[in-house]
């Protein structure tokens, strides 16, 4: 048996945007087991449910994660919208759907980037990345920001989407699917992508369960666990299915996200088929008074919100468990056994987003 | 707005490992545990099965009270214990993995455990 | 821009950003904005790095590796802070575990602001920053020896 090493990983990583700090405990170049520090952007938000009112903190919940902004904002929103029993206009409820599965699209085509460049896959990439600006054009189009957008809105959204911008992003979608098919090409079938991620981290049906996994890590692992499902906002009249893999290892997980990119167009398309015409806010007034547990599916799994309404205008409490946090326990559970030059894959096969995780 | 049923269940400390332990075996995936600092630590520990939503709740009112991890029970709840032992300063006991009030290292010793005009 | 000489390297440090502006930063280096062309490179080294990117605030536990960072770097160097977080604190100066802008621990050349930072804000503050570095190079080279600057 080889020597006992630790190896420091991070918090600066080339292949981290964002610092996260793992001891790792190496036999020979073998990990042994993997001890996690977290807390460099830690900020404490959750404590400003003090200092900024209910309103005022949609835009705080927007600045939770970048990346999933506007779902951040949209699950605090049904949160205290839930406290004050308010059903909110049904166009509203699927220009919601349709903003969440556009940041679905846009999340899993920056991870899918992100992971061609930890494998060395380059211009895998750019081609990725390239087809994310097509989604932030959306955005901007629709919304006036790239990725911090606050359309969300206690009682509905802000911006309506007229009839000719959404054929105009049906058509923009459907053109993208064409080249999605050629890179998801790629993904499925280059031979040096299976070399490294096929059998690499296998995490086991019983052992994501066992590690509380949610989202496409749970789904690669066999477990059906969406939660669209429970048919929040509009997606309790748009016909999909949860996409479960079996294997559990990374390439199954690339295998989910590219899947969810195609069913996220499929929502949107059903989304611009249905929606009615109508209001898109209602009006809400007094202070909520109450609490409630929210639950979502972000593109890294399942966030909870829950909020503690006291009848001021400040809320006693507003909590987030965002689906990073949750994964954590699996990730260091894949590590184990791995080979230190996989770490870096193996991180990023969960979608970490340290800056949710942290608050 | 929701209409999902949500289940808050009143329990005392002294059954939060047999709760637990119940609904483990009745096949339970552990969400996530929250706290509550508003008249005594509110603590929520909440569970999904087939996306029902149910939480047992307990209200610690003495400051010295401890509470049993459920570690034992679902191993990664190390992560929300340590993260309640360290902002708000419940104490919570033989947690799997203890990280001794060094997960997030800040500056502030358990920022949500004091009240308004503590400071 | 054929104004610029040489091609900087930058190093990009996420204090407590989130991650608005990362992804802003890296869309700069992806084909519609690809700033790669003019040679300008992400490296992971602070030693390679002329511009050091920061996005987001600073806070008690990355102080020391903000401050080790910036100090690696060879001189001239300059410090570019991007997005509101980074140059104030922003929507989470409030915060109990929020110190305030960048500059309270190093010092910063160039405040981008925004949040997020478009990544045309971002190239114009790199842009902006290799003004500074020429400068700081030309006031190097008439007084002083380079090495007795650090820590300016």
């Amino acid at each position: 048996m080889g020597k006992r090493t630790v190896i420091p990983f991070g918090p600066q990583h080339p292949v981290l945007p964002e610092p996260i700090h793992l001891d790792l405990v190496l036999v020979d170049e073998t990990v042994e087991s993997a001890i996690p520090r977290i807390g460099y952007i830690h900020r404490g938000l959750e404590k400003l449910v003090e200092k900024k009112d209910f309103q005022q903190y949609t835009y705080v919940a927007e600045r939770i994660c970048g990346i999933c902004s506007f779902m951040h904002g949209m699950g605090y929103c049904m949160a205290v919208e839930s406290i004050f029993e308010a059903d909110i206009p049904e166009r509203a409820k699927f220009l919601r759907t349709i903003w969440a599965e556009l940041s679905r699209l846009h999340s899993h085509l920056l991870w899918l980037g992100l992971m061609a460049d930890a494998f060395g896959f380059e211009s895998l990439f750019m081609q990725s990345w390239k087809l994310r600006e097509l989604i932030l054009d959306i955005f901007e189009e629709t919304t006036g920001g790239r990725v911090i957008f606050s359309v969300c809105d206690i009682g509905g959204v802000r911006r309506d989407i007229d009839g000719a911008t959404l054929n105009k992003i049906v058509n923009i979608l459907t053109d993208m699917e064409k080249e999605l098919r050629e890179i998801s090409h790629v993904f499925f079938n280059d031979h040096s992508v299976k070399l490294r991620t096929q059998g690499v981290g296998v995490l086991s049906k019983q052992a994501a369960f066992d590690l509380g996994a949610v989202g496409p890590m749970a789904r690669a692992s066999g477990i059906k666990l969406d939660m669209r499902c429970r048919g929040y906002a509009a997606y309790d009249r748009i016909k999909f299915k949860p996409i479960v893999e079996t294997e559990g290892d990374s390439f199954a997980r690339i295998s989910v996200r590219i899947k969810e990119l195609f069913q996220a167009i499929s929502i949107i398309k059903q989304c611009v088929a249905l929606i009615p015409e109508g209001d898109i806010k209602m009006k809400i007034t007094g202070n909520p008074s109450g609490e409630h547990f929210t639950r979502l599916e972000q593109p890294r799994g399942e966030v909870v919100y829950y909020a503690k309404a006291n009848g001021t205008k400040y809320l006693d409490r507003l909590r987030v468990r965002t689906p990073t946090f949750a994964n954590v326990p699996a990730l260091l559970e894949t590590l184990k056994g791995c080979a230190l030059a996989d770490v870096p894959i193996l991180i990023l096969t969960i979608d970490p987003c340290i800056s949710c995780t942290e608050r | 707005m929701e209409m999902e049923q949500q289940t808050v269940r009143m329990i005392s400390p002294q059954d939060l490992l047999a709760d637990t332990l119940r609904l483990k075996n009745g096949g339970y995936r552990l969400v996530a545990i929250s706290c509550t600092n508003k008249d005594g630590m509110e603590l929520s520990y909440s569970f999904d099965k087939n996306y029902e939503l149910l939480t047992l709740r307990f209200v610690l009112t003495e400051e010295e009270q401890e509470v049993e991890s459920i570690s034992v029970i679902y191993p990664y709840s190390f992560l929300y214990e340590n993260e309640i032992k360290e902002l708000f300063g419940v104490r919570i006991k033989d947690i799997a993995i203890d990280f001794e009030d060094s997960l997030y290292q800040i500056p502030v010793k358990t920022p949500f455990g004091r009240k308004e005009g503590d400071d | 821009m054929s104004f610029i000489k040489k091609s900087p390297w930058i190093l990009h440090y996420d204090g407590s950003s989130c991650n608005g502006c990362d992804i802003e930063v890296l869309a700069c280096l992806t084909p519609l904005y690809d700033v790669e062309r003019f040679g300008v490179i992400n490296t992971g080294n602070p030693k390679h790095a002329d511009i050091l990117l920061i996005t987001g605030s600073v806070n008690e536990q990355n102080i020391p590796v903000v401050k080790q960072l910036y100090e690696q770097m060879a001189d001239p160097k300059v410090v570019v802070a991007v997005g509101i977080c980074a140059n104030s604190g922003g929507i989470f100066a409030e915060c109990y575990n929020v110190v305030g802008g960048v500059d309270k621990v190093i010092p910063v050349d160039v405040y981008v602001p925004g949040c997020a930072a478009r990544p045309e804000a971002i190239i114009d503050g790199v842009v902006q920053g290799i003004g500074v570095l020429e400068e700081k190079r030309a006031r190097a080279k008439k007084k002083i020896p380079a090495k007795q600057q650090n820590g300016v």
